[in-house]
C-alpha cells in the first residue's frame, strides 16, 4: 500500500467536499459554475491517477480493478456534466426558473452528490457504501426538487418515498451479510469489509446469506431503477434539472448496480447459497420487456430517455445475472457505454428542452432543420442508444446476445424480443423529432456542444477499435465476477 | 450487570414493545394521536438500544440512544405537531384500507418475520436471532403504514418507524460498526426531508397534505 495510492482515493472525495463547502459561499453562480468545472475536474485528475499507482487496499477505502474504472468514468462524466451545466442553468435564470440563490445550493448539491458516489464507490466497507448511497439519495431528493414546481415537489416526495424504501431494504440486508459474517470472521470492522468478506464468504451461513441478497437486490435494484420498483425513475428524470437527469442516469444507476455486483460476487464466493443469477435474469428482463413497451406511450422527451435507461440497466443486469467471462464482459461495457450515451443524449435534450421551451415530444418538430447541431446530436445519441452498428452499444448488446444464444437459447428470445420493440418505439419517436415538419420556437441556443460530441466520440471509438488494455481489464474484471 | 437470561429477556421484551408500537401506529386515525404514538415508538426504541448498550458493553450505542430520543421523541414531533395545527389538518387521517384487514395483514407480516427469520438464523447467537426477528415484524409494518396512508406526514411517520426498526437491527448484531455513523445519515435524511415540508409548504402547493392530491400529475401530462 503505498501513500501515493491513498493521496488520489483521498483526493477523489476531498476535493468534492471541499468545493461543495466552497460553492455555499460563493454568491454568483457564474463563478460557482466555473468553480464546479474547475474542481470536477480536479477530482478527475485524481480520479486518473489512481490509473498510475493501482490497486490499493486501506481499512476504510479501496481500489481495485472493479471500481477502478467506475471511478474513473464517474469523474469523467461528472466533469463534462459540469461543462454541460454552465451553459444549461445560465438558460435557466435568463428564464427565471432558477434564482441565483438557489444556484449556490444547486453547485454545491452537485459537488456533493460527486462526493458520495465517489465514497460509494471506493468503501471497503458494506456499512459506509451503504450511508453513501444514502446520502447521494438525499443529494439527488433535494435536486429533484429544486424548481419547486408542483411537478418537480411530485417527482421528489416520490423518489424519497421510494428512494427511502430502497435504501432501508438494502440496510436491512447489509445487517443481515454481518450477522452472517461475525460468526465467522468476529466482531468489529473487519466483519464488514469487502476484501475480507469476499475470502472468508465459503464458511457464511448460506440461508443468512441467500435472505441478505434478496433485501439487497430490491433495496439497491430500487436505486438502480429495476421493474417493479422503478416507478420514481422517469419522475425524478423528467422533473428535475437536465444536468442532474444526465448524472442519474449515467451514473447513480451505475453506482447501484456496482453495489449489487459487489454482493453477487459474495453470494456466488459460497458454494452453498442460491445461485445469484437467477433472481438478476428475471428481474433485468421484466425491466427490459417493461420499459421497451412503455417507451411508446412517452409524450415527454425526458420521459421517454428514462424508460430507456431503465431498459438498459435491465440489459445489464440480464449479463451479470447470466454470468461467466464473456456476459459479465459484455455487461460491464454496456454500463460504461449507457453511461456515455445516456448523458450525452440528456445534454442534447437538455439544450432541445430549452430551445423549443417544452419537453413536449408532439411540440418538438423538426430538429435538424431548426438547430441542426443538435438536432443531428441527438441522432448521434438515439442511433447509439438503440444499440446501431458500429457505435460501442451494438458491441455490448451483441456480445450479451450472443451470450444468450450459446447458454440459454429460450431466454434470447425475450432479450431480443424487447430489444427490437425498444428499437421500434426510439425511431418512431426519432423520426417525429428530427425529421418531422419543423415546428415551434427557431430561436437559436447557446448550447456547449464540446460534452456531447465529447461523449459520442468516446462511444464511437470504442465500438470500432476497444485498445488492448481496455479489453484486457474488462476481461480480466469479467473473471473476477463469476 | 443482571444475569444472562434477565439480558436477553429485557432485551426482547423492549424488542417486542417496539412491535406492539408499531401496531398502535397501524390503526392510529388522529393526527395527534399518530404523532405521540410514534414519541412512544422512538422512547421504546431508545430504552431498547441504551440497553443493548449497557449488556454488549458497546458505550458508542449511547449516542444512537440520545439521538433517538432528542431528535425522534421530542424535536421532530414538536415540528410535525407545529405544522399540523398551523396547517390546520389535525382532522381525522384518511386510510386507504380499512383497520380490520390492515391489523390482520399487520397479524400476517409478524408472524411471516418471525418463521422467517428463526428458520434462517439458527447459526446466529440468540440475541440476534430474536431481534432481527422483531426488527424485521416493525420494518414490515412500516411498510404496511406507508401504503395504506395516503397523508404525507402519516408517510414521513411510516419511514421513520421503519428506521426504528433498522436501528434495532443494527444494534442487536452484536459489535457491528458504523452503526452511530447510520443513524445519523439516517436523522439528517429524515430531518431535511421535514423541513424540505416546511420550507416548500405543501399546503400552498397542493391546499393539502394528502398525497392523493399530488396523484394528479404522475404519469405525464397531456
Amino acid at each position: 500500500m503505498s501513500l501515493l495510492a491513498i493521496d488520489g482515493v483521498a483526493l477523489v472525495l476531498l476535493i468534492p467536499l471541499a468545493a461543495a463547502g466552497l460553492l455555499t459561499l460563493v454568491p454568483s453562480y457564474r463563478i460557482g459554475a466555473r468553480i464546479n468545472i474547475a474542481a470536477s475536474f480536479l477530482a478527475l485528475l485524481a480520479a486518473l491517477s489512481l490509473f498510475a499507482t493501482g490497486p490499493s487496499t486501506g481499512q476504510l477505502l479501496l481500489v481495485d480493478e472493479l471500481n477502478i474504472v467506475f471511478i474513473a468514468l464517474n469523474n469523467f462524466i461528472g466533469f463534462t456534466t459540469a461543462v454541460f451545466s454552465a451553459s444549461y442553468i445560465a438558460h435557466e435564470v435568463e428564464a427565471g426558473r432558477l434564482t441565483p440563490r438557489l444556484l449556490r445550493f444547486y453547485h454545491a448539491m452537485f459537488q456533493a452528490l460527486l462526493c458520495t458516489m465517489n465514497l460509494a464507490l471506493v468503501a471497503n466497507n458494506i456499512g459506509l457504501m451503504w450511508v453513501a448511497v444514502e446520502l447521494a439519495t438525499l443529494t439527488t431528493i433535494l435536486l429533484v426538487g429544486i424548481y419547486a414546481t408542483e411537478q418537480a415537489l411530485e417527482a421528489a416526495w416520490k423518489y424519497f418515498i421510494l428512494g427511502s424504501v430502497g435504501i432501508a431494504l438494502a440496510l436491512f440486508g447489509t445487517i443481515l451479510v454481518y450477522v452472517a459474517a461475525r460468526p465467522v470472521i468476529g466482531e468489529g470492522l473487519d466483519a464488514m469489509a469487502w476484501t475480507v468478506l469476499l475470502t472468508r464468504a465459503a464458511g457464511f451461513d448460506p440461508n443468512l446469506l441467500n435472505l441478505a441478497f434478496v433485501f439487497l437486490l430490491l433495496g439497491y435494484g430500487t436505486k438502480a431503477g429495476l421493474t417493479p420498483v422503478h416507478a420514481w425513475l422517469p419522475d425524478a428524470h423528467a422533473e428535475g434539472p437536465t444536468p442532474i437527469s444526465a448524472v442519474l442516469s449515467g451514473l447513480l444507476l451505475n453506482v447501484a448496480l456496482y453495489a449489487i455486483l459487489r454482493f453477487k460476487m459474495l453470494i456466488a464466493a459460497n458454494q452453498e447459497a442460491l445461485a445469484p443469477g437467477t433472481l438478476m435474469i428475471t428481474m433485468g428482463l421484466s425491466s427490459l420487456v417493461f420499459a421497451a413497451f412503455m417507451l411508446y406511450r412517452r409524450r415527454d422527451i425526458k420521459r421517454l430517455f428514462a424508460y430507456s435507461s431503465i431498459e438498459h440497466m435491465g440489459i445489464a443486469t440480464f449479463a451479470f445475472g447470466l454470468g461467466g467471462p464473456l456476459a459479465n464482459f459484455g455487461g460491464l461495457l454496456h454500463m460504461t457505454m449507457h453511461s456515455l450515451t445516456k448523458s450525452a443524449i440528456f445534454f442534447a435534450v437538455g439544450h432541445v428542452a430549452q430551445a423549443k421551451g417544452t419537453q413536449r415530444i408532439a411540440e418538438i418538430r423538426g430538429l435538424t432543420v431548426t438547430h441542426p447541431i443538435l438536432g443531428w446530436g441527438l441522432v448521434l445519441g438515439v442511433a447509439a442508444i438503440a444499440g446501431m452498428p458500429p457505435l460501442g452499444l451494438f458491441m455490448s448488446e451483441f456480445l450479451i446476445i450472443s451470450t444468450t444464444f450459446a447458454q440459454q437459447p429460450w431466454l434470447a428470445v425475450p432479450l431480443v424480443g424487447g430489444l427490437l420493440i425498444a428499437l421500434g418505439a426510439l425511431v418512431l419517436r426519432l423520426g417525429e423529432v428530427a425529421f418531422g415538419e419543423p415546428q415551434g420556437q427557431a430561436a437559436p441556443v447557446h448550447a456547449s456542444y464540446v460534452p456531447l460530441f465529447a461523449h459520442m466520440a468516446l462511444v464511437l471509438v470504442a465500438g470500432v477499435y476497444l485498445p488492448g488494455p481496455m479489453v484486457a481489464w474488462f476481461e480480466h474484471v469479467a473473471g473476477l465476477l463469476g | 450487570m443482571a444475569a444472562p437470561n434477565l439480558q436477553l429477556d429485557v432485551a426482547h421484551l423492549l424488542a417486542g414493545g417496539l412491535v406492539l408500537a408499531s401496531f398502535m401506529l397501524l390503526y392510529q386515525n388522529r393526527m395527534f394521536a399518530l404523532l405521540k404514538v410514534f414519541g412512544l415508538h422512538s422512547l421504546v426504541l431508545a430504552v431498547a438500544v441504551a440497553w443493548q448498550a449497557d449488556i454488549q458493553g458497546a458505550s458508542h450505542l449511547y449516542i444512537t440512544a440520545a439521538l433517538a430520543v432528542t431528535l425522534k421523541v421530542v424535536i421532530i414531533p414538536a415540528a410535525l405537531y407545529h405544522m399540523v395545527k398551523r396547517l390546520g389538518i389535525h382532522r381525522d387521517i384518511e386510510t386507504v384500507v380499512g383497520i380490520g384487514p390492515t391489523m390482520l395483514a399487520g397479524m400476517g407480516l409478524v408472524a411471516l418475520a418471525i418463521v422467517l427469520m428463526l428458520r434462517v438464523t439458527e447459526t446466529a447467537d440468540t440475541l440476534a436471532r430474536e431481534d432481527l426477528a422483531f426488527a424485521l415484524a416493525v420494518i414490515l409494518l412500516g411498510l404496511l403504514m406507508m401504503v395504506t396512508r395516503r397523508n404525507a406526514i402519516s408517510q414521513v411517520i411510516a419511514f421513520m418507524s421503519i428506521e426504528n426498526g433498522l436501528i434495532l437491527a443494527a444494534t442487536g448484531a452484536r459489535g457491528m460498526p458504523l452503526v452511530v455513523e447510520i443513524s445519523v445519515a439516517f436523522s439528517v435524511l429524515v430531518a431535511l426531508i421535514v423541513i424540505g415540508i416546511f420550507l416548500f409548504r405543501i399546503r400552498e402547493r397542493f391546499d393539502t397534505v394528502d398525497v392523493h392530491a399530488l396523484d394528479r400529475f404522475s404519469g405525464e401530462r397531456t
